[in-house]
């Protein structure tokens, strides 16, 4: 143990070189285990997809097949393939998929790939400002609770983030647009840019991003706050961070540079495990907001049963959450210096 | 104690900026925006702008146009024809001479290939237009000349005519693609007052004005449609200004009484909620049941409590202000009548008050599907009500792939509402021919007489006749109710108060169908407002 610690407290000083041998094995290692994932995925979609209460010809039709006759319920169901087996479905699409083809959405009555490129980029615009601020701030707020642990700043903050972790996302996206966009009147309550204007410019997606992603980033804060708080504070208590005291180095140096070193470990993990839970967030979220990504595609896509579209966006989420675990891991291995690349 | 004074001070003087900021704002914004652009927040989106898949197929699509259209009171009226068509003696051809110098927005001519093209396309069974059988009398189209189009039909259909408000698609544009995914779902072209500017999927469609459209330009020249499905979320929008209007439910439109730039519009419908009580279960099939139901049920407290006002009582599925409403079918509420009825006809009272003949039990169950709150408390009236005359209404919940294979044995909270002609939504609910089929006549009704009216009905197309015919129907209907008709909806609207139709003060609406939203509401007629300033 001592000599971990000794190593913690050492590596600040010494520039090693990146390991780029040993995160390139890694990242091939993953990307071959990814592959048999993303087909038990896939398949379970296509199976979950079939054995569900959901009716695609229903779903393809809405309304309109509350009114339509046996006939057309039956000719739209042979139209739309949904008389196949799911294992015959899955093998269709996963063949025409690896030639390219992500097949046709039918509830959308578009390529699926039109679907997902029109929309994908806005979704990831508001997880990554989201997921960018919850970590920047999060950190920020963590390390300046740990600093005087019980004090008020601590209490206030570690309270805040109880209370905000119990809160419903789509609750504080309501509470938000109640707040700012009706009280205040300083926020658009929804939609990429301002209703009335016709064309995408910088200033209004950046004006309209500010609600949406500022409600996912204040409800993935609270994880980020309470681990960085716990993590700084264990650090401050230990050997190496006395040791800095004692040799007299200023408190800020040994605040960033040792305690939040060894302290921001456990939030590397978190990095890659928070990724499920910020798109799930982000569904919501663009929900409340009429924010034009994915969530309306996907809520779609699985109460109309398309099977394509389905796939296609679980197989999305999947990679998503393979790179956040792969991410976490690359940064957990460069930052750690007791983990070698070699044993994970 | 300087840094509590310190935060004091800072929370006095956010509270005083917010307060500041909160007061004015939004009203002036709503009076004093341009008249010539309006944005609208509706709760669904469509899934395709292809009139091929079904988009517009009721009309006031505002991009596409059929060759007849409908007014506000419904009559039907020339739009891409030059007028009514021509039909033969024996009703089964309808000739159509199209309007001069029509241009689709790409500015290509209309032409009779392009209506035989739409009409085809549609009622082509690779065509995934689950509206399809609306067309089912259609035999043949065709193009005769350079500018009629003659429609030769299967059987008499007298409301044939009422069904041509289709939009037409430009052959042109929507050939060569496949109906079901192609680009027209997406780009669409039409000959409409309005042109596609940008459809941002999930968030909102935006038009602008059609310049060469051959009604003349529309004057309000850019319309957002924002789709916002949560109904909190449309009025909060609403209320901070960034919608000029939206479609609201009852409680929500309440909020905006007081607003003296919002106009409130109430529109009536054909939307109508109905128990059906299936021909095959014993209890629901018997007609001293159906009636004392029937008389049972207090139509007015469903109105006033559970649609808080929004709605009228329905006896039948046309409203009673209906041209086609048959006067004097109106019920009382009558729960002592409906006692004597099922006295009449055998049924009991036990001792745990609940009636039985026979040995069997008043006893049935009523579906509604999950998630419908005004068909859940509708579900719920109705079983109390039915409770009181010794009738056990055991309500359940289930999405429609549960009811679907129950619709036979079970009754169902049911909603329907065609608009148009009486035999549109009267036929397939009522037809012994028709029970079972799909959604069609759900309770499998049967009744030769109505069988008998509903057939007179589409044959003859003289308006006595019809109205004699309907007469009938809603008569019999009212003896032998194979549905307990509850209450007609009304649909609520929200607009800022900047336009007026010409020759009036403001807007109005249409008496509107089930399905509305994206054509209905004072919006119907777009094309036809006027700034009123």
């Amino acid at each position: 143990v001592s000599g971990a610690t000794a190593a913690v407290g050492v590596a600040p000083a010494a520039r090693r070189r990146l390991p780029w041998a040993g995160m390139a094995r890694l990242a091939a290692r993953r990307i071959l285990t990814g592959v048999p994932l993303l087909l038990t995925v896939t398949l379970g979609v296509f199976a979950l997809a079939a054995a569900s209460p959901f009716d695609p010809v229903r779903g393809y039709a809405g309304d309109a097949a509350l009114t339509a006759d046996q006939e057309t319920l039956d000719r739209l169901a042979a139209n739309l393939g949904a008389d196949e087996s799911f294992a015959a479905r899955w093998w269709h699409w996963l063949t025409s998929a690896l030639g390219g083809d992500l097949g046709d959405s039918t509830v959308l009555r578009q390529p699926v790939a039109e679907v997902i490129g029109e929309r994908a980029v806005w979704s990831a615009l508001l997880c990554a400002v989201a997921f960018a601020v919850a970590v920047l701030v999060g950190t920020l707020l963590g390390v300046l609770a740990a600093r005087r642990p019980g004090g008020l700043l601590d209490r206030a903050v570690t309270g805040l983030a109880f209370t905000l972790s119990a809160a419903p996302v789509f609750w504080l996206a309501l509470l938000a647009v109640w707040l700012f966009a009706l009280r205040l009147d300083v926020l658009p309550a929804g939609g990429l840019t301002d209703s009335g204007s016709s064309y995408v410019s910088f200033g209004e997606v950046a004006e309209h991003l500010v609600l949406p992603a500022g409600v996912l980033a204040v409800s993935q804060l609270p994880w980020f706050v309470l681990y960085v708080r716990q993590g700084v504070g264990d650090a401050l208590a230990e050997d190496p961070v006395r040791g800095a005291r004692a040799r007299g180095l200023s408190e800020r140096t040994v605040l960033l540079s040792h305690a939040l070193r060894s302290g921001l470990l456990p939030v590397l993990t978190l990095i890659g495990s928070r990724v499920p839970e910020l798109i799930t967030g982000a569904l919501l979220v663009e929900t409340v907001f009429s924010w034009p990504g994915i969530a309306d595609a996907t809520v779609r896509a699985a109460t109309a049963v398309d099977f394509q579209l389905l796939a296609a966006l679980t197989a999305f989420a999947t990679v998503a959450v393979l790179l956040g675990n792969l991410l976490a891991d690359l940064l957990y291995g460069l930052f750690d210096p007791r983990v070698d690349f070699r044993d994970m | 104690m300087p840094r509590a004074l310190r935060h004091a001070v800072v929370l006095t003087a956010a509270a005083l900026t917010a307060t500041a900021c909160s007061a004015p704002g939004t009203d002036d914004a709503r009076t004093a925006a341009a008249a010539d652009s309006v944005v609208l927040g509706v709760s669904t989106e469509p899934d395709s702008l292809s009139p091929l898949l079904g988009y517009g197929k009721d009309g006031n699509s505002k991009l596409f146009d059929g060759l007849l259209t409908r007014d506000a009171d419904l009559k039907l009226e020339p739009a891409l024809a030059e007028d009514l068509p021509e039909v033969s003696e024996d009703g089964l051809t309808y000739t159509f001479t199209l309007r001069d110098g029509v241009t689709f927005s790409d500015g290509e001519p209309l032409t009779p290939a392009d209506v035989v093209f739409t009409y085809e396309t549609v009622l082509d069974e690779k065509t995934n237009n689950p509206s399809r059988s609306e067309l089912a009398a259609v035999e043949s189209v065709r193009a005769k000349g350079a500018d009629q189009v003659v429609f030769t039909l299967k059987y008499p259909f007298a409301p044939f005519a009422a069904r041509t408000v289709l939009p037409i698609v430009p052959e042109h544009a929507a050939g060569g693609q496949d109906p079901n995914t192609g680009s027209f779902n997406t780009e669409p072209i039409g000959t409409g007052p309005y042109v596609l500017a940008d459809w941002r999927k999930g968030e909102k469609l935006v038009l602008k004005a059609n310049p060469d459209h051959w009604g003349g330009e529309p004057a309000v020249k850019n319309v957002t449609m924002a789709f916002v499905p949560d109904d909190d979320v449309r009025a909060t929008r609403l209320r901070s200004g960034d919608l000029d209007g939206a479609i609201l439910p009852p409680n929500l439109a309440a909020t905006f009484k007081d607003e003296a730039d919002l106009t409130t519009y109430r529109a009536t419908s054909y939307d109508y909620r109905a128990v059906s009580l299936p021909t095959a279960n014993p209890v629901t099939g018997d007609v001293g049941v159906r009636r004392a139901l029937d008389l049972a049920v207090d139509r007015q407290a469903m109105v006033d409590q559970v649609l808080d006002g929004a709605g009228r009582p329905a006896y039948g599925p046309l409203p009673v202000d209906d041209e086609w409403f048959a006067e004097g079918t109106e019920r009382a509420h009558d729960p002592a009548a409906a006692e004597r009825v099922l006295d009449r006809a055998g049924w009991k009272k036990g001792a745990d008050g609940v009636r039985a003949k026979d040995g069997r039990r008043a006893a049935f169950t009523l579906y509604y599907p999950a998630g419908d709150k005004v068909r859940q408390d509708l579900a719920l009236a109705y079983a109390g009500d039915a409770k009181k005359i010794g009738v056990d209404v055991k309500v359940e919940s289930g999405t429609w792939e549960v009811i679907e294979p129950r619709m036979a044995k079970d009754a169902v909270l049911a909603g329907f509402g065609d608009v148009g002609d009486p035999d549109f939504g009267l036929y397939t609910l009522l037809h012994s021919t028709e029970a079972g089929d799909g959604f069609n006549n759900m309770p499998h009704y049967d009744n030769p007489a109505v069988d008998k009216a509903l057939d007179d009905g589409r044959r003859t197309r003289d308006t006595g006749e019809r109205k004699a015919a309907y007469d009938t129907l809603q008569k019999e209907l009212a003896e032998d109710p194979g549905y307990t008709f509850l209450t007609h909806l009304d649909h609520l609207y929200v607009l800022a108060d900047r336009w007026k139709t010409s020759g009036a003060d403001g807007l109005n609406t249409q008496v509107e169908p089930h399905e509305h939203g994206f054509a209905a509401g004072p919006w119907w007629n777009l094309e036809d407002w006027r700034p009123k300033r």
